[in-house]
């Protein structure tokens, strides 16, 4: 193999599991670190200038970074990043200092933001620092998009959700709320020098089968009635409830439905259990709450007397591999079974929907009816509009949509400065900087720290039952959020080799707990895997591997379970090892950092 | 050295052995020598071959002087039998030791200072007396706990660390354990584990008194270009002549080994000892021409490593003494005082 190359800012920045895992590539153990040393405003303003949200995320996120935490490989369970996240929003300090300066003179561009959602939001936060006078167009009368009308208030407080957006409004957005967009040639004749959609995906999927029609009025759009709860328009929901899909936007309508005094609620979902789109948590969740979760049973049609909804017929299926190992589903020959309804809430996806957007505006759109974008810089078909968020590829979470967010305001910078939206994109970097402080010791806690997850306190379930504005989770206090912090491997903290400094002593071989090291004749990648200390068996994790050393050995490291805990470089005689800092670069317009 | 304990989690593919242990079982405290110590790879390699051989922990007695080396048995098999004795005196400690129980392993580690200086007449008699045990020696030609002075094993002419030479003989202690009845002697090098390991397994199996003299490079006071203890210097002039490896089963002993003459001495357990020939003209039963061979090589500036010498059928002290099978210290009073009857018999017996 050819001698790992660690200044491509990609290599080191994938050791960083969760990092590389999110989409906007936060920090993670950097945040991680400032909450064990207590410092939560800074922690904050990590995230905060990294995915935009980090009190909505610590509470939403689907949480990407956890599967791919490096603990979920040496033990089980990974660090609890998110309700770490939440721990820097709850106890952080007054942050004013630290937001960055909008200037009182406008740089002479206009810019137009179609939604107030996530995407359109961080876009907004993005330009105005630079002094571009932002315009922001939405239906609803207040901003926040699918966070304020999908998102319950049990998970998501108001006053949250409110503090964060109002952050961005009060940095001087002219908005224009309960403005509802019907005709993009007019927007565009508005004259302003770029648009941004982030729109979302507001229009939820319906279902056609027998008696769908007949029983409309007894049947709602999950997304649609969850919004309409949100505003206060649904109080209530009487009798029997089923809810259909396996999604997060299920788990909120059952959750819902339950608190609004649904005589009983059912979840049942088409698919089997473990491949059901809703987060484990969330799922977990539904069923503390005494609720439900039907599997395998795709519906077959609506029963209906004089316009009244009676139930369901489902049939009954079962997933059976293929001959390729693909779950395939199969009827398993038992009787149909009829379920009593008196209420269905449909929540089995969400579509983009722009019938708004005329097809003659130079905007092209496939045969999904999704834009036509360029997936590095968001720009559409036509150089003036750009799209974000769900309403750019599909149905995503928060979090995509702030990494999308990011993008599309430096597309939309280079293009008002008329550069060239690829060629001056700025450069993804790293920086590497040394941990060591003096003999033994490091500026990280290089101790690895065996402890478990720690469970997250919850509020009592007859209180937030009754209630649907208290809040289930009721996040980690400064104590459990420290002890969870110290579970972080610190995997930004790299061993890095230096070949020159090498006398083939052994002592990292020696010492390294999980056989990660090895001095071994060079080779082709899957060979060489199979003759390590131990076989490096997980390819999607990278082997260093540096220049050939004087007995023409070279060194290889399997970067999948090291634990970083330093030993290496503390057995180190010649300080060949050395334990750096990756930081990694991602450029971004208008961060307080620059 | 570091004060950071090694972490409890280990890889997921470690390999167990039949008594369900893996290598970290074996190991110890953690290492307070210098940081790249060779003495800490000799620990290493013992953790290794242990696990390998799949012995219990327990079944095993560490000795050792004074010395880093003599410190190393508390960073190996944390779960043993020990004793840390008088500068120069373990072999004493270990022949008591021995006698009273031969059903221990009995791994005595000493170093240049502790085996060649101060202790070398103790050395030599507890070879002289095929004391059933492996005796390792860490040679890295240096008192490095005393700030580097030369040892009794340094080269002439090898230079200190500030380049002034070495005035003196070195004591060669493996042509010495030859000569005078080690019954299993090797010469091996920290920095090559593989041979090592494969050593210290069939030294452990060995029935007799098996002697590896390791060079151990100290990284503080030893291992620059003036040494002819350092890792470059052995990495250079070592020449092995022959390997070995302990092999107890079939399965194991189709095992591909790398090209060479084999030759496979069967033990008293039916298990093999396995030796390759790297160097095909060197014969490892021949005791005179080994002690030869060596100081040839030795002339020429190269370190000859590998088994050098090794005796099948060799006698240990319990076979000399003509001991009962029973271990000394299973022995209880009715065996011990036979009784009014035997004495008499006894004293006809001379009468």
């Amino acid at each position: 193999m050819k001698p790992t190359n660690i200044h491509n800012p990609d290599y080191f920045h994938k050791v960083v599991d969760c990092q590389w895992a999110c989409p906007a590539h936060t920090p993670v153990p950097e945040y991680i670190r400032l909450i064990a040393a207590e410092r939560y405003t800074e922690a904050y303003m990590l995230n905060w200038d990294s995915n935009v949200f980090p009190g909505i995320l610590g509470r939403t996120c689907d949480r990407p970074c956890e599967p791919a935490c490096r603990r979920v490989r040496t033990e089980e369970k990974p660090v609890a990043i998110c309700r770490l996240k939440r721990v820097a929003a709850d106890y952080k300090g007054d942050i004013t200092d630290y937001l960055p300066p909008v200037p009182k003179k406008k740089n002479g561009f206009r810019v137009a933001l179609l939604g107030s959602g996530p995407a359109s939001l961080a876009v907004a936060r993005d330009l105005l620092p630079l002094g571009y006078e932002v315009h922001m167009f939405e239906k609803d009368p207040a901003g926040g998009g699918m966070m304020r009308t999908q998102i319950p208030a049990f998970r998501l407080p108001a006053d949250v959700l409110e503090e964060e957006v109002d952050l961005i409004l009060d940095m001087g957005v002219e908005c224009h709320f309960g403005h509802e967009i019907t005709s993009m040639k007019d927007m565009l004749d508005m004259g302003f020098d770029a648009y941004f959609v982030g729109t979302g995906a507001p229009r939820g999927r319906d279902l056609d089968i027998p008696g769908r029609a007949e029983s409309d009025a007894h049947i709602s759009i999950g997304i649609d009635w969850l919004s309409s709860v949100a505003f206060g328009h649904t109080t209530s929901i009487q009798g029997k409830v089923i809810v259909m899909g396996g999604g997060n936007t299920a788990m909120d309508c059952c959750r819902t439905s339950k608190r609004l005094g649904a005589e009983s609620v059912h979840v049942v979902v088409r698919s089997g259990f473990d491949v059901m789109k809703a987060s484990e948590w969330e799922k977990e969740e539904a069923m503390l709450e005494g609720i439900p979760i039907i599997n395998n049973r795709p519906p077959r049609e609506f029963v209906h007397e004089n316009g009244q909804l009676k139930g369901i017929w489902f049939t009954c299926i079962e997933q059976v591999p293929d001959e390729n190992g693909r779950l395939k589903s199969v009827p398993t020959g038992e009787s149909d079974v009829f379920m009593e309804a008196d209420h269905v809430l449909m929540a089995i996806g969400q579509e983009n929907h722009c019938p708004w957007i005329e097809r003659d505006l130079g905007i092209e759109f496939d045969k999904w009816d999704c834009p036509v974008l360029d997936e590095i810089t968001f720009q559409s078909t036509n150089p003036k509009v750009f799209f974000g968020g769900d309403s750019a590829f599909g149905p995503e979470n928060i979090i995509w949509a702030s990494a999308h967010a990011h993008q599309a305001a430096i597309s939309i910078h280079l293009m008002c400065q008329g550069k060239d939206l690829k060629k001056d994109r700025p450069p993804r970097g790293v920086n590497l900087i040394s941990q060591k402080m003096g003999v033994h010791e490091w500026s990280y806690d290089s101790e690895h720290d065996p402890a478990t997850r720690v469970l997250v306190p919850h509020s009592k379930l007859d209180k937030t039952l009754s209630n649907i504005k208290v809040e289930v989770e009721l996040g980690f206090d400064a104590r459990l959020g420290h002890f969870e912090a110290q579970r972080c491997l610190n995997c930004d903290v790299q061993t890095v080799f230096t070949e020159q400094l090498c006398i083939e002593c052994d002592a990292c071989v020696d010492i390294c707990p999980m056989d990660c090291i090895s001095f071994v004749d060079n080779g082709e990648e899957a060979e060489l895997r199979t003759r390590l200390m131990a076989p490096a068996e997980n390819h999607e994790q990278d082997l260093y591997v540096s220049e050939a050393l004087p007995t023409t050995r070279v060194m290889v490291k399997d970067e999948d379970l090291c634990l970083h805990c330093g030993l290496c470089a503390e057995r180190c005689p010649t300080n060949a090892w050395d334990m750096q800092k990756s930081i990694f670069h991602l450029p971004q317009l208008g961060s307080y950092a620059e | 050295m570091t004060f950071v304990t090694k972490p409890v989690a280990r890889h997921p593919s470690l390999k167990v052995n039949e008594l369900g242990l893996t290598r970290r079982d074996y190991e110890g405290s953690v290492s307070t020598l210098c940081a790249g110590c060779g003495h800490d790879s000799v620990s290493a390699a013992i953790v290794s071959a242990c696990a390998e051989l799949g012995l219990p922990p327990h079944k095993f007695l560490k000795i050792s002087g004074i010395g880093c080396s003599s410190k190393t048995p508390n960073y190996f098999l944390g779960h043993s039998h020990g004793f840390n004795s008088v500068h120069g005196r373990m072999p004493s400690v270990a022949t008591g030791a021995s006698l009273a129980n031969k059903e221990l392993y009995c791994l005595g580690i000493s170093g240049d200072g502790d085996s060649a200086s101060i202790g070398l007449g103790q050395f030599a008699h507890i070879v002289r007396r095929r004391i059933n045990m492996l005796y390792i020696v860490d040679n890295n030609g240096t008192y490095g706990l005393t700030k580097g002075q030369f040892s009794a094993t340094n080269d002439l002419g090898s230079t200190s660390k500030r380049g002034v030479p070495n005035l003196y003989e070195p004591i060669d202690i493996v042509s010495m354990a030859m000569q005078i009845g080690a019954t299993f002697v090797a010469r091996s090098f920290s920095g090559d584990k593989r041979q090592l390991v494969g050593l210290i397994k069939a030294g452990l199996m060995h029935r007799g008194f098996s002697f590896i003299d390791v060079i151990s490079p100290c990284v503080a006071f030893n291992n620059h270009g003036g040494s002819t203890k350092s890792f470059a210097h052995m990495r250079n002039m070592q020449r092995e002549v022959v390997s070995a490896d302990y092999v107890a089963s079939e399965a194991e002993m189709t095992i591909d080994y790398e090209a060479g003459q084999l030759e496979d001495i069967t033990m008293p357990d039916g298990a093999r000892l396995r030796l390759r020939k790297v160097h095909a003209d060197y014969d490892p039963h021949d005791r005179l021409r080994a002690i030869n061979y060596l100081g040839e090589r030795q002339r020429e500036g190269e370190v000859v490593t590998g088994l050098l010498y090794v005796e099948s059928e060799a006698k240990n002290t319990h076979d000399i003494l003509n001991l009962v099978d029973a271990p000394l210290n299973s022995l209880d009073e009715d065996d011990l005082c036979p009784g009014v009857g035997a004495l008499e018999s006894i004293n006809q017996s001379f009468r």
